[in-house]
């Protein structure tokens, strides 16, 4: 069982998250030309690091707030969380 | 190559066991190959012996970290089925299928393939009609697909829950009488002996720390036992796909899952087919020596672990119970975890990649052990001749910037859902 500190509600177990996904992939920005290779990053092309990886979950049974976990996907040890406003 | 028969075993019985020849050798790496196979499981052992058999291709390394089917051909729960819809992934399986039909004879190793059937759940009636849509598509590919209402899955599987007040009753199920099950270690095993004899040299423990690359040409590896030159090599590394693709400088239509599975203590013959539950994700084997093997969701979240996480284990048991109520009464035996190359449309990648000489093999999901001759035979000719056979061209690595995706599932690129 991971524990993940939600930053709003503290220390809860990770039944009560959602996962998100990669919290490095940047969306193309609106109304600005946006070329096929900068879409493929975006919605295929992934890192999926061995070791730290910043993150994306959603506290569902909890605040339902979307928050962001540096996390080793290889001891899963958690480094840090932060809002999903925030940046490290 | 000493031949594995009934009389080579009384024979050597005689000598109490002493004179057997070892299956592989193990050499020290030449300077340099025409082929370099980066990976010693299942896939990239399969491909070194269909590239020496089909295509006379003999001077090939199989480069391997630890050490032969120690990554997931060792850990899957060893269910062969081509129960697809979309036609590149059913014609590719089912070509597979043959190839696992006369594997045993072909490699002169018993590895136990054993064609009970797989059983896919139904528990809705729009289910039911998805699955006459996929089977209708499989019949359409020449592959056998029959689809059974409740009484006629009772009949086979009288051990599921029937109950009237279930929260997912079963409303019937599609099977695929041909699919079954192999003995997974013997199909490493089989293929790295067959490789060997043929002059394939398969070194364990070796590391590949770089590449070397020139122009836009492969030029060699960089290993922890020296440096190999290659003007062709092949990846075949599942889930550590991602970590040499970083040390190419490239970035994949992949992310690394962890899987879990399980078996249960041996017991009597209860269950003589593969059944998977339909209002979930769980399925379940018996083997040979009487376990449960059991198998669900992925953990959810990247991961490098190779072990398991115990809410997902609980989520798909769960599941279980739900389908075999039997097996709430069971001890588990053993648990295991793998790590999974999971593609962003859940369809294989087997192509070659921009950097010329340089092929790529991934994206296998949690499908991989079934694919493992198909895959070696498709990417042995992909490298032999520099270019997809037709079987794996719908397997493309550009096919997500061309929209050219095989979603079998339509679950989009949220690979941990999957």
């Amino acid at each position: 069982m991971l524990y993940i500190k939600c930053p709003h509600c503290g220390l809860r177990p990770q039944t009560e998250f959602s996962y998100g996904g990669d919290a490095t992939v940047k969306r193309p920005e609106l109304n600005k030309e946006v070329s096929d290779q900068d879409w493929d990053n975006f919605v295929y092309l992934r890192k999926s690091p061995r070791g730290k990886h910043l993150e994306l979950w959603q506290h569902i049974s909890g605040c339902r707030q979307w928050i962001k976990v540096e996390r080793d996907t290889l001891t899963h040890e958690i480094f840090t969380t932060l809002k999903a406003n925030e940046n490290i | 190559m000493q031949k594995y028969s009934v009389f080579s075993l009384i024979k050597n019985a005689f000598k109490g066991h002493k004179d057997w020849e070892v299956a592989w050798k193990d050499p020290t790496p030449k300077s340099e190959y025409d082929v370099i196979i980066i990976g010693g499981g299942g896939h990239g052992l399969a491909t070194a012996y269909y590239l020496a058999k089909e295509h006379n291709i003999t001077k090939v390394a199989i480069i391997e970290k630890g050490w032969i089917g120690g990554g997931n051909v060792g850990r899957n729960t060893t269910i062969i089925r081509s129960n697809y819809m979309h036609d590149e992934n059913g014609l590719f399986s089912e070509f597979g299928m043959d190839l696992w039909r006369n594997m045993s004879q072909d490699l002169n190793f018993n590895v136990m393939f054993s064609p009970r059937g797989i059983i896919n759940l139904a528990h809705s009636d729009a289910q039911m009609n998805v699955y006459s849509r996929r089977g209708n598509s499989m019949r359409l590919n020449g592959i056998d697909a029959v689809l059974l209402n409740r009484e006629e899955v009772r009949k086979i599987i009288p051990m599921a829950d029937f109950s009237e007040n279930v929260r997912f009753p079963i409303f019937g199920g599609l099977m695929q009488p041909s699919a079954g099950t192999a003995r997974h270690d013997a199909v490493a095993w089989g293929y790295a002996r067959q490789a060997d004899s043929m002059g394939v040299d398969i070194i364990q423990n070796c590391e590949v720390i770089g590449f070397d690359i020139s122009n836009g040409k492969i030029l060699g590896i960089r290993t922890s036992k020296g440096n190999i030159k290659a003007k062709k090599i092949g990846l075949c590394v599942a889930g550590s796909t991602n970590i040499l693709a970083e040390k190419l400088n490239m970035e994949l239509p992949i992310e690394t899952h962890l899987l879990q599975a399980c078996v249960s203590e041996p017991i009597k013959p209860i269950l003589d087919n593969v059944v998977t539950f339909g209002a979930g994700h769980f399925y379940c084997s018996q083997s040979d020596k009487g376990e449960m093997v059991m198998g669900g969701d992925l953990d959810g979240y990247n991961s490098y672990a190779q072990r398991g996480n115990l809410p997902t284990l609980q989520h798909v048991l769960t599941e279980g119970i739900a389908m075999f109520p039997f097996l709430s009464k069971l001890k588990m035996l053993r648990t295991w975890g793998g790590i999974m190359d999971m593609s962003m449309d859940g369809s294989p990648i087997i192509d070659k990649t921009h950097i010329e000489g340089l092929y790529l093999n991934c994206g296998w999901c949690y499908g991989g052990f079934k694919a493992t001759p198909a895959s070696g035979w498709t990417f042995a000719h992909t490298i032999a001749q520099d270019r997809p056979h037709e079987l794996n061209e719908g397997y493309s690595l550009n096919r997500f910037s061309t929209g050219h995706l095989i979603d079998e599932k339509g679950l989009g690129t949220k690979t941990w859902i999957s």
